[in-house]
C-alpha cells in the first residue's frame, strides 16, 4: 500500500471518529459503515486482547513439553542449560523456552503465508486494480469469514483485503518482538501469543486464497470441481516437461497463459509439486499434480523435467545442485528464495533463454511473474533435445554401487524413520531390489541417508529406481481444489453438525512427513468417509489420499462426492485454502446459529469449541506453517491430531479426563456451572499409530452440546473403532454417556452394565447450553 | 563419547544431563527390583522386535508375570489382548503428561510409580517423552531398555548389536523371575 493511501484513510477515519473511536486507536483503519451488523467487542485484536479466552483453553489443555534441545543459544549470554529447574542467564525457564520456540515457529508459519499473500496481492493489484471485486464462492454472502471475525471488516475488494494484511503484518512484528531476550517470561503467555499467531495465519491464508480465487477464476466452492491427474504416471514423458515446485501460483500461471496464447499446451506437460500443483490445477485442469512435497527430489532424479521452476516455501534448498545433476536449468521466481542465482528480471527473455540453454548459468532469478512463462517454455523446448542423452541410474550401476556399501549403518541412523536401508542396499548388491522397493513408499524423500553415507551412494535414486522397476508409477484421479464451503451448504448441514447427527468433520491437512508412508492418509479418509463424517482435505494430505485405487480401479475422489455433507470428500485446495476449513466452522456459528460474526472472536470460538465436532489431522505435519495453521485451530476450539513426528513441535496440549474439576462449564441458560465430561479431551495431540489416531478422532468429535441422538451416533463410532483397533470396549465410556438415551441403541445393555460398574449415574454429566464465557449467560444479559 | 552412547538417530544427541549407561543387565534388573512401584511402558514397535521369547510383546508379558505393571501405548493393547493378556493402555503423550504430575496415583490409584521402564517405542518419540520427563518429572527415575542408547533417560542400555541385546533382555528377565 502506498503512503498516500494510508494518509487518506486516516483522514477518512477522523471524519467518523465519533463512531469508531476504538478502532482509531487500535489500528487506524476505516471500517465498512454500510454493514448493518454492529461491531463486536474485539475488532483487530492486539496480542493481549484474547488472552482471557486463551487462558481458559490453556487451563484445560495444559502444555506437556518435550524439549528438543536442553539449551537456549539465542543470545550471547548463552548457551544456557535449562534442564530441569535451571534458568537461563536472563531468568528464562525451560517451559518458557519451549513455548517461546512454539511461538517463533507459529510466527514463521504465519509470516510465510502473510508474505505469500502480500506478494500475490501486490501483483494482482497491479494487474486487476485495487477495486477489483472479490468473488470467492457461489451461493455465498459470508465471504472471508476469518477476516470478518478477526478484523471486523467485510472485504469486498482487493483493497479491503490489504487492510486485513496490514493488520496481520503489524501484529506479527509485535509477536516476534516478544521473543527477544528479556521480554515475555511466562510460558502460558507465550502459548497465548502462539494462538494469536495462529489466528493471524488464518486471516493471511484467507486473504491469499481470496485474492487468487477472485482474480484467477479458480473454482468457487463448487462440489463438482474438475478432475485432473496425480502421480508420476500422469506425465507424458515424450512431451516437454516443466516442473513447478512451491506454493505461489503466479509464475506458473504465466507459464500456462504463455502455453495457451501460443497454442503449445498439447506439446508440454506442466507438472507441479506441493501447493503450486494444487493451484495450477485450480487455474487449468490440464496442469498435472506430480505429488506431495516429499517427492521433489525423487522426481528430479528420474531426469524427466526439462526445466525446474521454483517459487516459495518447502523447496529443497539444494534444488540448483540437484537440477544440475540432470542438466535441467532452474528458474527461481521469489525474493524469498533466490538460491544465489543471478537476477535477470530486466533482461530480454531470449538472452536469458540462451544463457540457460548454453549452460552459462545453472539457473536464473526472475522476479517478474509475467516474464517467467516465456523464458520457462522457450528454455524447456530447447533443453528437451539437449537432454535426450541423459540417463538416470541404471539397474546395473545400482547393483555395482550397492556392492561398495561398508555396512556402517549411518544411513539408518540418519533416516527420520530409521528405515532399514542398509539391509536393502546389501540385498541389492546381491541382485534383489525388492527390499529397496518396499522401503520407497515409506521414505519421506529427505536424502539424509545420502548425506550421511561415507560412500556417497545416491540412496534416493536407488529407492526411485527400485520402485520404478516394480511399476510404482501409476496415475490417479484428483478433484482440483474447490475453495470455500458455500453458505448454502452450511445452511443444509449446520443442524446435523451442531446436534451431532453428522458425526463430525475430519480435516486432513498438512505436509508429507509421514511415519509409515502417505497411504495412511487414505486409510484415515476412507474410514471416516464410510462412517459418513464430512472429510475435507488440503495440501499434501489432499494429494496422498488420492494415491490408492480399489479393486475396481477407483480412488477415493472417484468414489465419494465433493460436497460438504455427510460422506463427502472435499479437496479444499492448497495450504492457504486451510482458511476455508476454519471458515466453515465459523460460518456454522454465524449462518446456522445466527451468532454475530463481526469482530466477535471469543463468542464464535466458544460456539465452535462447544458445538462443532471438527477435528484436524495433520498426519505428516512438518513445517512451521503447519504449526501456525494448527494454532489457529486451537484458538478457535478445534482439536488437532498430528502423527508421531508432530511430537517434535515440542509440546502437546492435553486435557486430563481424570480431573472432573477441569471440565466445569457454564450453562448459558442459568449461569450454573456443571461438569460436562472431557469433551473434547485434547487440543493438540501426537498419536503414535494410525489406529490410535482414528480412535482418538472419533472421541474428539464429541462436544458438550451433542443431542442424545448425536452423542449416540458419535459414541457408536468411538466404540466400534475402539473395538476394532483396541480389541475391547473403551474403559472411559462413563465419562461420555450423560443419560441412558446417549447410549447407542444396539449396545444399550452392554454399555450400561459397564458404566454402572464404574459408578455412573444419570445426570452427573450435564446437558446444558454450554459456554465458557460468563457474558454469554443469558440471565445476566 | 563411547560407542555405547551412540544414539539411535544421529542428530538426537544428549544434552548436558545424559543417561548413565547400564553396565550389566543385572544392574537394570536390580534397579527394577529395588523399586516399589515399577511401570513398564511398551511402545507400538514391540511386535516388530523379535526376542528370545517370540517378540517384545511376549517378553513384556514375562515382565508382567514378575509383578511389574505394564502399560501399552498406541493401540498395542490389542496385541496383548489377542494373546490373552490384559495390560493397561494409554496414549504415549498422555502417559508422559501424567508422569509429570506428582499427584497422579497411577493406573491402580495406589500411588506414583518410582521407576518407569521403556521398551519398543519409536526411537524419537521415546527420546522426546523422556526429554519431557527429564525436565518436568525430575524425581522420576526412567530406564530405557532399547538396544540403542536413549540419552534422556536416567539410565539406558548402551547401543549394542541385536544379539547382545537379546541376551541382555533375557538376563534381566531371569533376574526378575528369580527374585519372584
Ligand atoms: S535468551 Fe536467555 S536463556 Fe537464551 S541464551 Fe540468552 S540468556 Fe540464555
Ligand atoms: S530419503 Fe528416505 S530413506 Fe533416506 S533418510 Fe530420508 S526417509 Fe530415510
Ligand atoms: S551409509 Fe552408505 S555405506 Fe553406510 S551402510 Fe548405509 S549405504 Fe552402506
Amino acid at each position: 500500500m502506498s503512503k498516500k493511501d494510508l494518509r487518506l484513510k486516516i483522514d477518512e477515519l477522523s471524519s467518523s471518529i465519533g463512531v469508531f473511536k476504538g478502532l482509531d486507536i487500535q489500528i487506524g483503519r476505516i471500517v465498512d459503515d454500510e454493514w448493518d451488523e454492529p461491531m463486536g467487542p474485539t475488532p483487530f485484536p492486539s496480542i493481549g486482547t484474547l488472552r482471557d479466552w486463551d487462558r481458559k483453553l490453556l487451563e484445560r489443555y495444559k502444555p506437556f513439553y518435550m524439549p528438543l534441545c536442553d539449551l537456549c543459544c539465542l543470545c550471547t549470554f548463552g548457551k544456557c542449560d535449562l534442564t530441569g529447574d535451571k534458568k537461563g542467564a536472563c531468568g528464562l525457564t525451560m517451559a518458557a523456552q519451549q513455548s517461546r520456540i512454539v511461538l517463533l515457529a507459529c510466527c514463521i508459519g504465519a509470516s510465510t503465508h502473510c508474505a505469500h499473500a502480500r506478494h500475490m496481492m501486490n501483483h494482482l493489484i497491479k494487474v486487476y486494480g485495487r477495486d477489483h471485486t472479490l468473488d470467492i464462492a457461489i451461493n455465498t454472502n459470508v465471504q472471508a469469514p476469518n477476516t470478518r471475525l478477526v478484523c471486523g471488516i467485510r472485504p469486498k475488494t482487493l483493497r479491503d483485503l490489504e487492510d486485513a494484511l496490514d493488520y496481520v503484518e503489524t501484529q506479527l512484528v509485535q509477536l516476534v518482538a516478544t521473543a527477544h531476550t528479556g521480554q515475555e517470561g511466562d510460558n502460558i503467555d507465550f502459548e497465548s501469543k502462539a494462538f494469536h499467531a495462529g489466528m493471524l495465519d488464518h486471516v493471511a491464508m484467507e486473504v491469499a486464497d481470496a485474492c487468487q480465487i477472485s482474480t484467477l477464476d479458480f473454482p468457487k466452492g463448487v462440489a463438482d470441481a474438475p478432475m485432473t491427474e496425480i502421480g508420476f504416471g500422469s506425465i507424458d514423458t515424450s512431451k516437454v516437461v516443466i516442473m513447478c515446485i512451491g506454493h505461489n501460483v503466479l509464475p506458473s500461471v504465466d507459464i500456462i497463459d504463455y502455453l495457451m496464447e501460443n497454442k503449445l499446451f498439447e506439446e508440454v506437460e506442466v507438472g507441479g509439486l506441493c501447493c503450486t500443483a494444487h493451484d495450477n490445477s485450480r487455474y487449468d485442469k490440464r496442469a498435472k499434480v506430480l505429488g506431495p512435497i516429499s517427492w521433489q527430489l525423487r522426481y528430479i532424479r528420474t531426469g524427466i523435467p526439462d526445466v525446474v521452476v521454483v517459487d516459495e516455501q518447502c523447496l529443497r534448498t539444494d534444488i540448483v545442485d540437484e537440477a544440475q545433476k540432470i542438466g535441467a536449468p532452474v528458474i527461481a521466481t521469489s525474493e524469498k528464495s533466490m538460491l544465489g542465482l543471478p537476477n535477470r528480471t530486466h533482461d530480454p527473455p531470449d538472452e536469458i533463454v540462451d544463457d540457460l540453454v548454453e549452460g552459462r548459468t545453472p539457473g536464473v532469478l526472475i522476479l517478474e511473474p509475467d516474464k517467467v512463462g516465456e523464458v520457462a517454455v522457450k528454455t524447456a523446448f530447447k533443453m528437451k533435445p539437449k537432454r535426450a542423452g541423459f540417463k538416470p541410474l541404471s539397474m546395473e550401476k545400482l547393483i555395482e554401487l550397492a556392492g561398495t556399501c561398508r555396512s556402517c549403518i549411518k544411513c539408518v541412523r540418519a533416516c527420520p524413520n530409521n528405515l532399514p536401508i542398509m539391509d536393502a542396499v546389501k540385498a541389492a548388491a546381491e541382485g534383489s531390489v525388492d527390499a529397496l522397493a518396499e522401503i520407497q513408499p515409506m521414505c519421506v524423500g529427505c536424502a539424509r541417508c545420502e548425506s550421511a553415507c561415507p560412500q556417497n551412494l545416491p540412496l534416493v535414486s536407488f529407492l526411485t529406481k527400485a520402485a520404478d522397476e516394480k511399476g510404482m508409477t501409476d496415475s490417479f484421479a484428483i478433484r482440483v481444489g474447490r475453495g470455500a464451503v458455500t453458505d448454502v451448504e452450511i445452511r443444509e448441514v449446520g443442524r446435523g453438525i451442531v446436534f451431532g447427527e453428522i458425526p463430525g468433520i475430519v480435516a486432513l491437512v498438512g505436509c508429507a512427513n509421514y511415519p509409515r508412508g502417505g497411504l495412511e492418509v487414505a486409510d484415515i479418509a476412507e474410514e471416516f468417509l464410510k462412517r459418513r463424517f464430512i472429510v475435507v482435505a488440503t495440501g499434501c494430505a489432499a494429494m496422498d489420499l488420492a494415491l490408492r485405487k480399489d479393486e475396481d480401479g477407483l480412488n477415493l475422489y472417484e468414489k465419494y462426492p465433493g460436497n460438504f455433507d455427510a460422506g463427502g470428500l472435499l479437496n479444499i485446495g492448497s495450504c492457504v485454502s486451510n482458511a476455508h476449513i476454519t471458515g466453515a466452522a465459523i460460518k456454522i456459528a454465524n449462518i446456522f446459529a445466527k451468532r454475530p460474526l463481526r469482530g466477535n472472536y471469543e463468542e464464535i470460538a466458544d460456539y465452535v469449541y462447544n458445538r462443532v465436532g471438527a477435528v484436524g489431522i495433520a498426519w505428516g505435519a512438518m513445517s512451521q506453517k503447519a504449526a501456525s495453521i494448527a494454532s489457529g485451530c486451537w484458538r478457535l476450539g478445534i482439536p488437532v491430531i498430528v502423527g508421531p513426528h508432530g511430537a517434535k513441535y515440542r509440546r502437546n496440549l492435553l486435557g486430563r479426563a481424570d480431573k472432573e474439576e477441569d471440565w466445569m462449564t457454564l450453562d448459558g441458560r442459568t449461569g450454573e456451572e456443571k461438569y460436562v465430561g472431557p469433551v473434547p479431551e485434547h487440543l493438540f495431540y501426537s498419536a503414535e499409530t494410525l489406529e490410535e489416531a482414528m480412535v482418538m478422532t472419533a472421541k474428539l468429535s464429541m462436544r458438550p452440546n451433542d443431542t442424545t441422538k448425536g452423542r449416540a451416533v458419535k459414541l457408536s463410532h468411538y466404540i466400534d473403532l475402539h473395538k476394532t483397533y483396541y480389541g475391547a470396549m473403551p474403559d472411559d465410556l462413563h465419562l461420555y454417556v450423560r443419560v441412558e438415551a446417549d447410549v447407542p441403541f444396539t449396545m444399550k445393555k452392554e454399555v450400561l452394565g459397564i458404566i454402572k460398574d464404574k459408578g455412573w449415574e444419570e445426570g452427573k454429566i450435564g446437558m446444558l447450553d454450554p459456554t465458557l464465557l460468563d457474558r454469554m449467560v443469558r440471565r445476566k444479559s | 563419547m563411547s560407542a555405547k552412547m551412540r544414539t539411535g538417530q544421529t542428530a538426537e544427541i544428549p544434552g548436558p544431563k545424559k543417561a548413565h549407561v547400564i553396565p550389566q543387565p543385572k544392574v537394570a534388573a536390580s534397579l527394577i527390583k529395588k523399586a516399589k512401584r515399577p511401570l513398564l511402558v511398551v511402545g507400538s514397535n514391540a511386535p516388530k522386535l523379535k526376542t528370545n521369547d517370540g517378540d517384545l510383546v511376549d517378553s513384556a508379558i514375562r515382565f508382567l508375570k514378575t509383578g511389574v505393571a505394564v502399560v501399552a501405548t498406541g493401540h498395542l493393547v490389542k496385541t496383548f489382548r489377542d494373546r490373552g493378556t490384559e495390560v493397561y493402555s494409554m496414549p504415549f503423550m498422555n502417559l508422559g503428561d501424567r508422569l509429570t504430575d506428582p499427584d497422579w496415583a497411577g493406573f491402580d490409584g495406589e500411588g506414583p510409580y518410582d521407576i518407569v521402564v521403556f521398551v519398543g517405542s519409536l526411537y524419537y518419540m521415546e527420546w522426546l517423552v523422556q526429554s519431557g520427563l527429564k525436565s518436568f518429572a525430575q524425581d522420576l527415575r526412567t530406564l530405557s531398555l532399547s538396544n540403542t542408547y536413549q540419552p534422556n533417560a536416567s539410565w539406558s542400555m548402551g547401543s549394542m548389536p541385536v544379539k547382545n541385546w537379546l541376551t541382555a533382555l533375557d538376563e534381566i528377565l531371569k533376574e526378575l523371575e528369580e527374585e519372584k
